[in-house]
């Protein structure tokens, strides 16, 4: 099999990243310029700020992804670019630049969904998995359970009804003083607390078993904090990190478990920023073993947003012969599974 | 020297090729359609109808600002895509002194004007001298009567009157209400918008002086900064990580 280069481009938040991977699954180089700092100034990602450093990033990780791929543009046979979800004015960057290097050097371009890219970093981890499989995508922005039938075809089984996973990981972490970003955090100060010293609800719908909803558990650890304000109690941090925690992940895992079982499928993958979670990580990863499902779930490194996914992703659509042509646009709200 | 040009500042697309003597295509479309849709279309257009081969290009030429943030990060973005594919330096063009230069011939003081909301205009002002631009005030946001006064100021001696272009035109007809006794000309149509064949010539002319960027090294010209780092600045809190 002779091999497909394919150069990724992604940066549709706060990351600036390209990569070249090698038949989808080998990385070759895998270059992320990250403005996390900047963004901590202001308690989360500020769009115009974002979509600034972009425009003064993206050759020079360009360059850097070629050069530690030892490749020129001539080696390339495909670029991929990010075009939706995510802010628009910095996914705008990306689909800029990786037209005008299309254009200019006559590569062939293909336009890919960023959970797409997501789910696809499980093919850079593992390179034995194959669809079909279960994969729960749960990141900053998204929350999704989706059946991955085939390459590039999804079907989403559920998705959350407010806020994200990762939205609810910030806005507990602002709340109890930690910071942004606020998963890593949690993360971190959960370890040293109690995972039952608070019982916060879990959220399920009776019309769709593999719906998320996480604003509800927010407002429960707010109301928590302003009660033990009010009677004047000790909060103890890490106990309500462990306790909040542990009820994202027990719905994140049950949902996920429950799907797996209806579906008849025995392969359960994670993806996305929260897919770096410990607890997440552990707990699926139990929940696999009893039941005898095959756990996939890639390096934290793979789960934040980078580009290698997204050449990944890019591989399956270039093979299967879809192109974009000079009019590809930026679409902030692109949904999974549609072009 | 063949250059490249892009304009993506405002409501108007424009790409060009041009050299010394010509403006070999120009395709402008002032209409609303993202330029992330039209922009590179357009230009694959006018390279294939003048069946350019893209290494014969000298330079690339962008109009970097100041104007609408997301129309100037769509022209930067592919301006320094091509920079890089084509391993070619990029000259930075300001906007309003690329617009300026749409009246090279005119003899009075030439103003560029866009709209910068909030009672602003962002405004350069010129006067050419044997057709070469001579920079009168480089370009800023400013208050639009505090910009009728300048000009007043820098026109008082002059036998033409200042003439005013750009999308700004219509903020400064308004103004023009509430001054007293004061004469401005403003430009025709088509003399008065963004264009890439003048970003293209007015590039050759910096190229000549050496001014050549390396396209990593590019960004447009906001003349502005966000909205969360102005916020921050006025509590006084730095924006510096």
């Amino acid at each position: 099999m002779s091999e497909i280069n394919i150069l990724g481009i992604e940066t549709s938040c706060d990351e600036t990243a390209a990569a070249v991977v090698v038949n989808g699954r080998e990385v070759r180089s895998n270059i992320i310029s990250s403005q996390i700092a900047l963004h901590t100034l202001y308690g989360g990602v500020v769009p115009e700020i974002a979509s600034r450093k972009h425009v003064e990033k993206i050759n020079q990780v360009i360059s850097a992804a070629l050069s530690e791929a030892s490749m020129t543009f001539d080696d390339i046979d495909a670029i991929a670019v990010t075009y939706g979800p995510g802010l628009v004015g910095a996914l705008l960057v990306g689909v800029s630049a990786a037209k005008a290097i299309s254009f200019a050097r006559g590569i062939d371009l293909v336009g890919v969904h960023h959970i797409e890219g997501h789910i696809s970093a499980n093919y850079i981890e593992d390179k034995e998995l194959e669809p079909p499989f279960i994969c729960l995508v749960a990141s900053g922005g998204h929350s999704h359970l989706v059946k991955v039938a085939d390459y590039g075809v999804y079907e989403i089984l559920g998705r959350t009804r407010d806020d994200a996973a990762g939205e609810a990981f910030d806005k507990v972490a602002r709340a109890i003083g930690l910071g942004y970003p606020g998963g890593p955090k949690i993360d971190a100060v959960a370890k040293e607390g109690n995972p039952e010293a608070i019982p916060f609800p879990r959220a399920s719908f009776k019309d769709n078993d593999y719906d998320f909803s996480f604003s509800g558990l927010k407002s429960a650890v707010l109301n928590y904090l302003n009660q033990c304000e009010m009677k004047g109690e000790e909060i103890v941090r890490a106990d309500v990190a462990a306790s909040f925690q542990a009820a994202v992940v027990d719905v994140l895992v049950g949902h996920t478990i429950h799907a797996v079982k209806e579906s008849g499928l025995n392969k359960v993958a994670l993806a996305g920023g929260v897919a770096s979670n410990s607890c997440l990580r552990e707990t699926m990863k139990n929940a696999c073993e009893e039941n005898g499902f095959s756990f996939y779930r890639p390096s934290p490194i793979l789960c934040t947003d980078n580009a290698a996914m997204i050449a990944a992703a890019g591989y399956y659509e270039y093979m299967k012969g879809v192109r974009s042509d000079l009019t590809l646009n930026a679409i902030p709200n692109l949904k999974l599974g549609e072009r | 020297m063949k250059i490249l040009a892009i304009e993506s500042s405002s409501l108007v697309a424009s790409v060009a090729i041009v050299d010394e003597e010509n403006v070999i295509a120009e395709y402008s479309v002032n209409h609303k359609k993202t330029h992330s849709q039209t922009l590179m279309p357009m230009l694959d257009e006018i390279v294939r109808m003048t069946e350019t081969d893209l290494e014969s290009i000298d330079h690339i030429a962008i109009s970097v600002g100041p104007g609408s943030f997301t129309g100037l990060r769509i022209g930067v973005a592919t301006a320094k895509g091509l920079g890089l594919a084509l391993d070619k330096k990029l000259v930075a063009v300001p906007t309003l002194g690329a617009m300026a230069y749409n009246l090279c011939d005119y003899p009075g003081l030439v103003v560029s004007v866009m709209d910068a909301r909030r009672n602003q205009v962002y405004t350069g002002i010129y006067r050419f001298e044997d057709q070469k631009p001579i920079c009168v005030m480089d370009q800023i946001p400013m208050d639009r009567l505090e910009l009728i006064q300048k000009v007043r100021e820098l026109s008082g001696s002059d036998v033409y009157a200042p003439i005013f272009l750009g999308d700004g035109v219509e903020v400064i007809k308004n103004t023009l209400n509430e001054v007293d006794d004061f004469k401005a000309r403003f430009a025709l149509p088509h003399l008065s918008r963004q264009k890439a064949s003048a970003v293209g010539l007015l590039a050759i002319e910096l190229a000549k002086k050496g001014e050549l960027v390396d396209a990593s090294e590019l960004k447009p010209v906001y003349l502005r900064l966000s909205q969360a780092e102005r916020e921050r600045l006025e509590k006084g809190q730095s924006i510096e990580v």
